[in-house]
């Protein structure tokens, strides 16, 4: 019961700060003038002048998609601190950030459409995951996270050492700041088609998780335990895997890599709610929405110029981070 | 120096031998016989540099320096930073054409080889940019690594003629040097002329628009819109330092910025803003001034940052300033073509290079 009331002073958090992040940006729009543009255009009526296109074209698709990126990195992160038992992991440990990068930067040095970018760094990600997996299987049958993880980081490294090829073969002066820009994360071209491509991918892979929450904390107690109690650990933890990945390949192709998120924010919703995965999961979900819109507002409104969103995570999330380990470490452990 | 002086000091001391005194007379006239074969030359950044007298084999360190190394000398060139692309072959002379890559030499991101570059046998190295002193020092160690002289030539836009006559003084084609530099003081002094009789308040406020989403820019200062602001329009981009840089932009931003012109280096985003719908509340948008920069073989506005900009500056007088503008832009174009890239357009060359509705 405590649960459900916290979800649901999370939710009108989430509510109150996208609706105060729709009244900041650079395009001075008053907030009276954002509610009635709003209110005008959900009933249909669109005047198609500045502040609409503003507000329908570009403000509100880009909290949206915030939230969405925010939410999917914080329930993978939390999936995957749970999995491998281990409160360092974030959503990147088996490579998809990396070789999403990859991917898109190959996609800008061949001078591709921006969809194709994004489609090459979705398709990079789910691939250099693949190869993570199949190499730990070749290694060790399939029972071991260990090697899953040191798989992850002999893929993830290859994938970085490719991105680095790909930096020198690059026009120093046209592409090289546009990948640099791109591994550093942001959503300053982000579209509302470009949600509408990501939300559902990200539906998809959020309703195993859901779905299996209370088979997935049991993981939390050992391989042995949980197979003890009849879960089918091997087929669970692919589940997860496969899950977590689409996920995050889905939204790092819109935003580009941002740190951090995917490994604070389940800490900060356990320190909330303590670690059962039934009730971390939504929490992370609405914290890691709500903390992303946060940031992109900053990210966008802050200077003249975009702030690149991964060093803004890294910036929040670094310090952040630290204070939470000095005071809580007790209750961090999942 | 002092060596040789102790040296002599020792000998001094000794009773006179005829064959001695034979020796050192040789080593003199060897030494002298050397020093005709070579000559000092200070470069931009007011280091003093031996170089051979008979220049025959030029490397050009970073993609600025080709391009200013083509225009004076192509005969000199060695190699390339990045070899040209089919496109832009027919608008370079044959003889440079199938130059080999060679790499860049310019700071951490270097791609070429020490060896490889002592291989081609260079007379000199020469770079074309910024003179700081990480360049400085880069210039100094590449010198005394590989023994090769390394010239740093001052790459400001303003500095363009000085640049010209400096570096054909020493390649020894004072009379090339001499006309190119007149005609970039010409260019210079045509803008100059334009920009007198049109007030501030006149003047387009411009966003020069780069990558495939024309969400990248240059903010007030950076070397990707000097030209711009050289050509009297206000960057709406200001930057956080006053040297900018390249950076990126929300739409938004873009809207409150509301540039009445935007200058894009993407055919794709000049073909697709007009759809655009976030784009459509900018005046330039809405007025249909988005115009794009013309790259063949060089980019008009920043692809690279050399000389190439001289006739972009000429083809921004044009856009900005139609009524102001002297001459024909296609005249202007031609010229600029022959004098500095030794080739001739005809009409669909022209075409090519600037769209057909261009001038």
């Amino acid at each position: 019961m405590r649960t459900a009331a916290l979800l649901l002073v999370l939710t009108a958090a989430l509510i109150a700060i996208a609706l105060v992040a729709a009244g900041i940006g650079p395009y001075a729009i008053s907030p009276l003038d954002v509610l009635r543009t709003v209110l005008r255009g959900l009933s249909g009526q669109r005047d198609g002048g500045a502040a609409d296109t503003v507000l329908f074209n570009i403000r509100l698709p880009r909290i949206v998609a915030a939230a969405t990126v925010g939410a999917a990195l914080a329930a993978a992160g939390a999936a995957y601190q749970n999995l491998f038992r281990n409160p360092l992991v974030s959503p990147d440990i088996l490579g998809v950030s990396t070789g999403a990068g990859l991917g898109a930067v190959v996609g800008i040095l061949f001078g591709l459409p921006v969809v194709m970018i994004q489609l090459m760094g979705f398709a990079g990600g789910l691939a250099t995951v693949s190869v993570v997996v199949m190499l730990s299987r070749m290694l060790r049958g399939n029972s071991d996270v260990l090697v899953l993880v040191l798989a992850g980081i002999v893929v993830g490294a290859l994938a970085g050492a490719a991105i680095s090829l790909v930096k020198v073969l690059a026009d120093p002066y046209d592409q090289l700041p546009a990948i640099t820009f791109w591994l550093l994360g942001s959503l300053a071209g982000v579209k509302a088609a470009d949600i509408a491509a990501t939300l559902p991918v990200v539906i998809i892979g959020l309703a195993p998780l859901v779905l299996l929450r209370w088979r997935i904390g049991l993981l939390s107690l050992g391989d042995d335990e949980a197979r003890a109690l009849g879960v089918n650990v091997v087929r669970l933890r692919n589940t997860i895997i496969v899950a977590a990945t689409l996920i995050t390949a889905s939204v790092v192709a819109i935003s580009g890599v941002i740190g951090w998120v995917g490994l604070m924010v389940p800490h900060m919703a356990r320190l909330l709610v303590g670690p059962r995965f039934d009730r971390l999961l939504p929490t992370s979900v609405l914290l890691g929405a709500s903390f992303m819109i946060a940031v992109d507002t900053v990210a966008r409104s802050a200077a003249r110029i975009e702030i690149p969103l991964g060093v803004l995570t890294a910036l929040i999330g670094g310090p952040l981070f630290v204070w939470l380990l000095a005071h809580h470490r007790r209750k961090l452990l999942p | 120096m002092a060596a040789l002086m102790r040296l002599l000091r020792v000998w001094r001391s000794r009773p006179v031998q005829p064959a001695r005194t034979a020796a050192i007379a040789v080593l003199c006239g060897l030494l002298l016989v050397g020093s005709a074969l070579a000559r000092t030359v200070t470069d931009s950044a007011g280091r003093t540099v031996e170089v051979p007298d008979r220049i025959t084999r030029v490397f050009a360190a970073g993609p600025p320096a080709s391009v200013l190394l083509y225009v004076l000398a192509p005969q000199d060139m060695i190699g390339w930073v990045r070899a040209p692309r089919e496109a832009e072959k027919p608008f370079l002379l044959p003889s440079v054409r199938s130059l080999p890559e060679l790499g860049r030499l310019t700071g951490r991101g270097d791609t070429l080889n020490l060896e490889r570059l002592m291989a081609e046998k260079p007379d000199v190295l020469i770079d074309f940019g910024t003179i700081n002193e990480t360049y400085r020092s880069l210039a100094d160690r590449v010198q005394s690594q590989t023994g090769i002289p390394y010239l740093l030539i001052d790459g400001r836009f303003e500095n363009t003629p000085a640049a010209l006559r400096l570096l054909a003084d020493i390649l020894h084609v004072t009379e090339r040097g001499e006309a190119l530099a007149k005609a970039a003081e010409t260019i210079f002094a045509d803008v100059d002329r334009v920009l007198a009789q049109v007030p501030q308040d006149r003047r387009p406020r411009v966003y020069l628009a780069r990558g495939p989403e024309g969400l990248e820019s240059g903010s007030r200062g950076s070397i990707n819109t000097e030209i711009i602001e050289r050509a009297g329009a206000v960057n709406v981009v200001e930057g956080l330092r006053r040297k900018g840089g390249i950076v990126t932009a929300s739409p938004e931003q873009v809207i409150a910025w509301a540039p009445d012109t935007i200058i894009t280096l993407d055919r794709g985003f000049r073909d697709a803003v007009a759809q655009k719908t976030e784009w459509a509340p900018v005046p330039a948008v809405r007025n249909k001034r988005v115009f794009l920069a013309p790259g063949l073989p060089y980019g008009f506005i920043d692809a690279p940052p050399s000389l190439n900009r001289l006739i972009g500056l000429s083809w921004l007088l044009h856009t900005f300033y139609p009524d102001k503008a002297a001459g024909r832009l296609r005249d202007d174009v031609r010229s600029f073509y022959r004098l500095f890239y030794q080739v001739d357009l005809d009409d669909a060359g022209l075409d090519q290079v600037l769209g057909p509705s261009g001038g």
